[in-house]
C-alpha cells in the first residue's frame, strides 16, 4: 500500500512537472521584478481576454487526436485577412469585429480543410507537418497581403495600402476598433478593469467545448482520437472526423486573433501570427496540458502562469544580471523549452507505455515459469 | 428464423465447404492452423481481404436467403457479429461507451437541426440502459463504468461480446478464440454464456483450440483440414481424441514418409542446450522451455500459432526479451543481445521477412552480405593499415552471384532491390543472408511461409542440403507438420508455451497432433 | 499511340522524378532564360549562384548522415550552428586572424560539436519516431539559451563586443580580420580582367568537395554501410548484431559537427558572423535544399545534396533580379518561403516514407 502512495506521488510529480517549475519560477521572479499587485493583476485579466479564445481553438484537435495544431496559425491568418478588409472598409466598432469574424469564416475553413487533408496524408506526423504548412501557407498570405491585394484584390482606402499602389502598409490600424469588445460593460475594480463582454464571449465557448464533447461528433473524435483502426472498424469516417477537427479549430483561431487584435490595436501585416502558434502552445502546455490530453483548467492554468512569467521575467532577469536583455532571451528560452520538453516527455512516455506492458508480461512468466 | 445455411464451393484454400446451423445452436469449428478456418470466418464476415483477392464463389443462405456480403458493415446489418482475436476497442472509452461505440442513441437539439445529425447530443441514461441490457444478456458481470484500459483481459473480451450482443439484429455470433486469453474462470463464464446466448436463439460458430470446450458447449461439430471439411458430427457422438485425429490426420496417399531420416543417433553430441527458456515475445509467449539440440541434426520445432514456437529462436538470438540459460559448444550465450550470438557462429532466418529478414530497399548484394560483413569483417578491404574498412563490392557481387545461382534466385541482376522480388525469392535471399555467414548453427523461422509450392520444395531442399553437406545443425520451426517431418530428425512439439514432447519424424501425424493440444492455454 | 506513349513517359518522369523538382527545375531554367532577355549580366548571375552554393552546400551536406540512419530531416542544425560559431568566436577571442582563425575555429568548433551532438543523439534515441517535431524545439531551446550565453561569457576582443559596454557579443561583426575568404580566396578564377564578370570561389568548392568525398567514403565503409541500413530497417540491423543507438548517435554528431564547419564555411563566404537569433534561418534553406534535390524523408545521397543546393540556391539568388526586372516588383522573399516550405510539406506527405 505504502508503496503505491509513493508512486502515486511521484507519477503526480511527473505529471504536473511542467506547471510546478512554472509556479516556482513566478514566485522567485515576482518580488525581483519589482512590480505592484494590482498592475500585475491588470496585465494578467487584460491578457487573459486576449489570449484565452486562441487557446481554447487549440483543445479539440487534441481531442482528436492531432496533437498540438501548429497549423491553427492559418486561422489568425484568415482573421487578419478578414480585418485588413473591414479596416478597409473602414466599418468600426462592435459591427467591425463581428463582420470580420463571419468574413474570417469561409477563409479559414478553407484553409482547415486544406490542412486537415494534408494531416490525414502525413498520420503521425500531425504535428511537424501542421508546422511546416503554416510557414508555407505564411508564404501564401505574404503573398496575397503584399502584392495582391491593391492589384487584383481591390483596396480602396489609402490610409490602408501602400503609397507604391498595391500591397498592404507594414501596420495595419485598427485604432478605432481598439479594445471595443473590452470595454464594452467593462467594470473597474480597485484599478484592475475586467473586460465583461471578452470573459462572457469566452465563457460561452468554454460551454460550446463541454457541449461539444457531449455530441455524437465529440464522441466520435474522442474514439478516432484514441485508436483510428478501432473507430473505422465500428463505421466512423475517421478522416471526414479529423478533417472537421481542424477546420473547427482554425475558425475558432480565426476568432480568436480578431479578439486577440481588437485588444491590441494595431497589427504588423506582415508577422503578427508569425508568434501566436507558439506562445499559444506553450501557454497550454504550461497549464499541464499534455500532446494527448488537455482540458479548459489547462488553458486557464496556463495563460496565469505563462503571462506571469512573460511580464516579470525582462524586469527579474534585468535585476538579477543588470541586462534586461537577458530577461527578453530568458522568456524565449523558456517558451521553447516548455514545448521542447512537452514533447520529449510525450515522445518517452509513448515509449514506455510500450516497453512497460512487455516487462509486466516477462515479470508475469518470470514468476509462473520459478512456480512451474 | 428458420435455419442457418451456408454453402461455399471454394478454390484451393477452401474446397467444397458445406454446413449448416440451425438457430439457437452452437458450432465448434476447429483445426490446424492454416486449415481455412479464418478464411472461411472472412468470407462470411464479408472482410475486404477476401474481394481484394479475388472474391469466392459458392453461395452463403441466411434464413434461407442468399447473402453477399461485399463490407463486414453489410454483414452486421445481416446479423452477423464477430469478436476478433485482437481485440478492438478504444482503451480510455468506458465498457459502456465501447458497447455503444458509433451506435450511441441519441438526442436532437437546436444546432443539430441546422448542422445535422453529428451534433446531436449523446443519451447517456439510454446508453447505460443498453450497455446494462448487453450486459445482462451476455449473463457475465463486467463493471460498465470502468474504462478499458484499467481492465484485466478477461473484461476486455467480454466487453467484445456485449458489443455485438448490444446489436439488436444479432443472429449468428462468431467468436475466433475468445478463451485464449482468458483465465479458467473466466473461460467457464464465457462457456456458460455462450449456453445462455444459444437459448435466446443466437447461433454461435466458436472457434478454439480447446477441444474439451467444444464438447462441453457445443451442438455440433465441424472438423476442417487443408481446406476441407474432413468431419461434421453432432458434439454427442465423438471424444477429443477423435478430434484430434480429424484434424492432423493425412490420407495414406497424401501423407509423404519423411525420406531420408537419419539413423536415430543419441550418442552424439548435444550442441546447443535450452534450460528454463522464458522469451516475451507478444502472441508467441515461451513459458519454460527446455531442449538439447544434437550436432548436426535438423531438428524440428512444431506446434499451434501462439503457442510459443516462434518465440524460441527469436528469444535465443536476442530479438525479444528472455530468460533462462542458454549454452552452445560448451559455453553460455548471453541471452538479449543479438551481436553475441552471431559472433557465436549462429545464424537466424526470421519469420518475419518484410520486417526483420530483409533491408526491402536495398539491393539483393546487400542484403546477402550484410550481416557477413558487419560480424565477421568479411567483403572489405582494409586500407591505410586497417584503419578504413572498405567495402569489397567485387567481392560482394561474388557471393551473391554464387548464392544467386546455388538457389535458383529469379532477379534481373544481383543489384535489383529486395522488395521487386516474390516472396519465394525474398526467402531465399534470407537463407542466402544466413548461408554467407557460415554458420555453425542455423535456426530457421516459418522458411515456407506464404511461398508456393515449387520454391517451398527448393528452399527445403537446399536447408537439407546445407545440413547434410556442410554439416551445420539446423533447427527449423513451422507451422506445417507435413512440412517438419519431411525434412526433420526429430521434431519438438511446443504447446502452451513448454515442450510438449520430442519425437523422431517417423512418428505417426495423430501422436504429435494430440502433443499439439495437450497443453494449449 | 505516339501521344499515349509520350504521355506515359511523361507519367514516368513525373514518378521518378518529382513534380515539384520538376516545377523548381523548369522555373530556373526560365530564368536562366529570361536573364539576358531582362538585361541582366548572365555570368554575374553565374558568380552569384556559384557563390551562394559555395556558402551553403556543407549546411545541406550535414543533413546527410541523419536521413541516412533514419533519423529523418535534421531540424536540430540550429545545434551544430551554435557550435561551429562558439568555435569561431572563441578563435578570434584567442588571437587568431587570417586563415590560421578558420583552422582554429573549426578545432575549436569540434569538441562543442560532439558534445551538442552527443546529448541530441541519446535523446533522439530516446524518442524514436519522434525526432522531427523534437528537434525542431531543440533547435530554438537551445539557440535561444545561446541569446542569453552570448551576452554573458565573458568574451574580451574588442572587436566582436558590443561597442559601447563592452559587455556580451554583438549581433553582426565583419570577419575581414578573421577568416572571411580565407577559402574562396584560395586559387579563386577572376574573370573580370577580360571583361567577363564572372568569379569562381575554387577554394571554397574544393574544401565542399573534400567533405562530400569523405561522406561518399564514410558510407563505403564498414560503419557507413551499418548506418545505411539502419535507417532503412532498424529491425534488420538489429537482428544482424547492429547496436542500433549507437549507429544512431554516431550520424546525429556527424550531422552536428558537419553543422558546425557549414556554418564556419558560410561565414567566410559571407563575411560576416551573425549570431543571436541568426541560427534560426538557417535550418529551413538546408532542409529545403535537400529535399528540392530529391532526397525524401529517409533517403539521401550526395547528389541530391549538389543538385539541391543549386537549385535552391539558383531559385533564391535569380528571382529578385530577374522577376523584378520582369514585373517590377520584388516577390523572391515571398517565393523563397513558398518553394521551400511547400517542399518540406510535399515531402513529409508522400505516403511511401512513412510505409516502414
Amino acid at each position: 500500500m505504502k508503496m503505491k502512495k509513493n508512486f502515486n506521488g511521484f507519477d503526480f510529480l511527473q505529471n504536473n512537472l511542467v506547471p510546478l517549475m512554472f509556479i516556482i519560477i513566478c514566485v522567485i521572479c515576482y518580488p525581483l521584478s519589482g512590480f505592484s499587485p494590482s498592475y500585475l493583476l491588470n496585465e494578467i485579466v487584460t491578457r487573459m481576454g486576449r489570449n484565452i479564445f486562441l487557446i481554447l481553438s487549440l483543445l479539440i484537435p487534441i481531442m482528436a487526436g492531432m496533437g498540438l495544431n501548429f497549423g491553427m496559425t492559418l486561422g489568425a491568418m484568415a482573421g487578419q485577412i478578414a480585418l485588413i478588409f473591414v479596416t478597409d472598409w473602414q466599418i468600426w466598432g462592435i459591427p467591425g469585429v463581428v463582420l470580420a469574424m463571419l468574413l474570417s469564416i469561409p477563409l479559414s475553413a478553407l484553409l482547415g480543410l486544406m490542412c486537415g487533408k494534408l494531416m490525414n496524408m502525413a498520420k503521425g506526423r500531425e504535428m511537424i507537418l501542421g508546422y511546416m504548412v503554416n510557414y508555407f501557407v505564411t508564404g501564401l498570405y505574404q503573398l496575397v497581403v503584399l502584392f495582391l491585394m491593391g492589384s487584383i484584390i481591390p483596396i480602396i482606402h489609402a490610409s490602408v495600402r501602400l503609397p507604391r499602389g498595391f500591397g498592404i502598409r507594414t501596420t495595419v490600424n485598427l485604432s478605432n476598433m481598439r479594445q471595443c469588445l473590452d470595454n464594452q460593460w467593462a467594470i473597474l475594480y480597485k484599478g484592475v478593469k475586467i473586460p465583461i463582454l471578452t470573459f462572457v464571449i469566452i465563457g460561452l465557448l468554454c460551454l460550446f467545448i463541454i457541449w461539444f464533447r457531449r455530441t455524437k461528433l465529440g464522441q466520435d473524435m474522442r474514439a478516432v482520437g484514441q485508436d483510428m483502426d478501432v473507430a473505422r472498424a465500428a463505421g466512423i469516417n475517421v478522416d471526414r472526423t479529423r478533417i472537421i477537427s481542424i477546420i473547427i479549430s482554425t475558425v475558432l483561431a480565426g476568432f480568436g486573433q480578431i479578439i486577440y487584435l481588437q485588444n491590441i490595436g494595431n497589427f504588423p501585416t506582415c508577422t503578427a501570427h508569425s508568434q501566436i502558434g507558439m506562445f499559444c502552445i506553450a501557454a497550454l502546455l504550461v497549464g499541464g496540458a499534455s500532446v494527448e490530453k488537455a482540458s479548459i483548467g489547462n488553458v486557464f492554468l496556463g495563460v496565469i502562469l505563462f503571462h506571469t512569467m512573460f511580464i516579470v521575467a525582462p524586469k527579474a532577469g534585468g535585476a538579477i544580471t543588470g541586462n534586461a536583455m537577458i530577461g527578453e532571451y530568458f522568456r524565449v528560452f523558456v517558451s521553447y523549452g516548455v514545448i521542447t520538453l512537452a514533447l520529449i516527455m510525450y515522445e518517452i512516455k509513448k515509449r514506455r507505455a510500450r516497453s512497460q506492458g512487455g516487462q509486466l508480461l516477462a515479470q508475469a512468466q518470470k514468476e509462473g515459469g520459478v512456480q512451474a | 428464423m428458420r435455419g442457418i445455411k451456408k454453402d461455399f464451393f471454394g478454390n484451393q484454400v477452401l474446397t467444397d465447404i458445406n454446413f449448416t446451423l440451425g438457430a439457437g445452436q452452437v458450432l465448434g469449428l476447429c483445426g490446424e492452423n492454416g486449415a481455412g478456418k479464418s478464411t472461411l470466418m472472412k468470407i462470411l464476415f464479408g472482410m475486404d481481404v477476401i474481394r481484394e483477392t479475388g472474391g469466392y464463389s459458392g453461395d452463403i443462405f441466411i434464413n434461407g436467403e442468399k447473402a453477399a456480403f461485399n463490407t463486414p458493415f453489410d454483414a452486421l446489418a445481416a446479423g452477423i457479429g464477430m469478436v476478433h482475436q485482437e481485440f478492438s476497442l478504444i482503451p480510455g472509452f468506458t465498457a459502456t461507451e465501447n458497447i455503444l461505440l458509433n451506435r450511441e442513441p441519441q438526442k436532437k437539439n437546436v444546432i443539430s437541426e441546422v448542422f445535422g445529425e453529428r451534433l446531436n447530443t449523446l443519451d447517456y441514461k439510454e446508453m447505460d440502459r443498453r450497455a446494462a441490457a448487453a450486459i445482462e444478456k451476455m449473463g457475465v458481470e463486467i463493471d460498465a463504468k470502468m474504462v478499458i484500459s484499467s481492465m484485466p483481459v478477461g473484461h476486455k473480451q467480454f466487453t467484445e461480446i456485449a458489443r455485438e450482443l448490444s446489436k439488436d439484429q444479432l443472429k449468428l455470433l462468431i467468436l475466433d478464440e475468445p478463451t485464449a486469453v482468458l483465465t479458467e474462470k473466466e473461460a467457464e463464464a464465457l462457456l456458460d454464456s455462450i449456453r445462455g446466448m444459444a437459448a435466446r436463439g443466437i447461433s454461435v460458430i466458436f472457434i478454439t483450440h480447446r477441444l474439451h470446450e467444444i464438447l462441453a458447449v457445443c451442438d455440433q461439430v465441424v472438423v476442417m483440414r487443408d481446406g476441407h471439411v474432413v468431419r461434421d458430427v453432432p458434439a454427442g457422438q465423438t471424444s477429443v481424441d477423435d478430434i484430434t485425429r480429424w484434424m492432423v490426420g493425412r490420407d495414406v496417399q497424401t501423407s509423404a514418409a519423411p525420406t531420408e531420416a537419419k539413423e536415430e543417433n543419441a550418442s552424439a553430441n548435444v550442441v546447443m542446450s535450452i534450460k528454463h527458456l522464458w522469451v516475451d515475445m507478444p502472441g508467441e509467449t515461451v513459458r519454460d522451455v527446455s531442449l538439447d539440440v544434437r550436432e548436426g541434426e535438423i531438428l524440428g520445432i512444431g506446434g499451434l500459432a501462439g503457442q510459443g514456437k516462434l518465440g524460441i529462436p527469436n528469444g535465443v538470438m536476442g530479438l525479444y526479451e528472455a530468460g533462462g540459460t542458454v549454452e552452445f559448444d560448451g559455453r553460455e550465450i548471453p541471452l538479449n543481445s543479438p551481436r553475441k550470438c552471431l559472433d557465436a557462429s549462429l545464424a537466424f532466418v526470421s519469420e518475419d521477412r518484410r520486417e526483420v529478414g530483409l533491408l526491402l530497399d536495398e539491393s539483393l548484394e546487400w542484403n546477402v552480405a550484410f550481416p557477413a560483413m558487419q560480424i565477421q569483417n568479411k567483403f572489405l578491404k582494409n586500407l591505410l593499415g586497417g584503419l578504413v574498412k572498405w567495402r569489397d563490392e567485387k567481392a560482394i557481387h561474388k557471393v551473391t552471384q554464387k548464392y544467386v545461382d546455388q538457389l535458383q534466385i529469379k532477379c534481373t541482376s544481383t543489384a535489383q532491390k529486395a522488395k521487386e522480388l516474390s516472396g519465394g525469392n525474398q526467402q531465399k535471399i534470407c537463407l542466402a543472408k544466413a548461408f554467407a555467414l557460415e554458420p555453425k548453427f542455423l535456426f530457421v523461422s516459418e522458411p515456407t511461409r506464404g511461398i508456393d509450392v515449387g520454391a517451398k520444395a527448393l528452399v527445403l531442399n537446399a536447408l537439407r542440403q546445407f545440413n547434410r553437406e556442410s554439416g551445420v545443425t539446423v533447427v527449423m520451426i513451422s507451422s506445417e507438420l507435413e512440412e517438419l517431418r519431411q525434412t526433420c530428425d526429430r521434431i519438438a512439439i511446443i504447446s502452451g508455451g513448454r515442450v510438449a514432447g520430442i519425437r523422431p519424424a517417423t512418428d505417426s501425424s495423430e501422436e504429435f497432433g494430440a502433443l499439439m493440444v495437450s497443453q494449449v492455454i | 499511340m505516339d501521344k499515349a506513349e509520350r504521355q506515359n513517359w511523361f507519367s514516368q518522369l513525373i514518378n521518378t522524378y518529382g513534380l515539384p523538382r520538376l516545377i523548381i527545375t523548369g522555373f530556373l531554367l526560365f530564368l536562366f532564360i529570361m536573364a539576358p532577355i531582362t538585361g541582366s549580366d548572365l555570368p554575374t548571375q553565374f558568380t552569384n549562384v556559384f557563390n551562394r552554393f559555395s556558402w551553403n552546400a556543407v549546411l545541406v551536406l550535414a543533413m546527410v548522415p541523419m536521413i541516412h540512419s533514419g533519423c529523418g530531416l535534421n531540424f536540430g542544425i540550429p545545434l551544430g550552428v551554435l557550435a561551429g560559431l562558439l568555435g569561431g568566436t572563441l578563435a578570434i577571442e584567442m588571437g587568431f586572424t587570417g586563415p590560421m582563425s578558420f583552422v582554429v575555429a573549426i578545432l575549436m568548433a569540434t569538441p562543442f560539436a560532439i558534445l551538442f551532438g552527443g546529448g541530441y543523439g541519446a535523446l533522439l534515441n530516446r524518442i524514436k519516431g519522434g525526432e522531427m517535431m523534437v528537434a525542431t524545439y531543440v533547435g530554438f531551446s537551445a539557440v535561444s539559451f545561446m541569446c542569453i550565453m552570448w551576452l554573458m561569457i565573458p568574451y574580451k576582443n574588442p572587436s566582436i563586443v558590443m561597442a559601447y559596454t563592452g559587455v556580451g557579443l554583438r549581433n553582426v561583426f565583419a570577419l575581414d580580420k578573421f577568416y572571411a575568404n580565407v577559402l574562396s580566396d584560395f586559387l579563386k578564377i577572376d574573370l573580370n580582367p577580360i571583361g567577363i564578370n564572372l568569379v569562381i570561389p575554387t577554394g571554397s568548392l574544393l574544401f565542399i568537395a573534400l567533405l562530400a568525398v569523405g561522406i561518399w567514403a564514410f558510407f563505403h565503409t564498414k560503419t557507413g554501410t551499418a548506418m545505411t541500413a539502419v535507417g532503412s530497417n532498424p529491425a534488420f540491423a538489429r537482428a544482424s548484431g547492429i547496436n542500433v543507438d549507437r549507429v544512431r548517435m554516431l550520424s546525429v554528431i556527424l550531422s552536428t559537427w558537419l553543422g558546425a564547419v557549414g556554418v564556419l564555411v558560410y561565414q567566410q563566404g559571407f563575411g560576416f558572423a551573425q549570431l543571436y537569433t541568426a541560427p534560426y534561418n538557417l535550418t529551413m534553406p538546408a532542409v529545403a535544399a535537400i529535399l528540392i534535390g530529391g532526397a525524401s524523408v529517409n533517403k539521401a545521397s550526395i547528389g541530391n545534396v549538389i543538385i539541391g543546393t543549386i537549385l535552391f540556391q539558383g531559385l533564391v539568388t535569380m528571382t529578385p533580379t530577374v522577376i523584378t526586372a520582369l514585373i517590377h516588383t520584388d516577390v523572391s522573399e515571398v517565393i523563397r518561403i513558398i518553394v521551400s516550405n511547400g517542399m518540406v510539406v510535399y515531402a513529409l506527405t508522400r505516403k511511401t516514407e512513412g510505409a516502414k
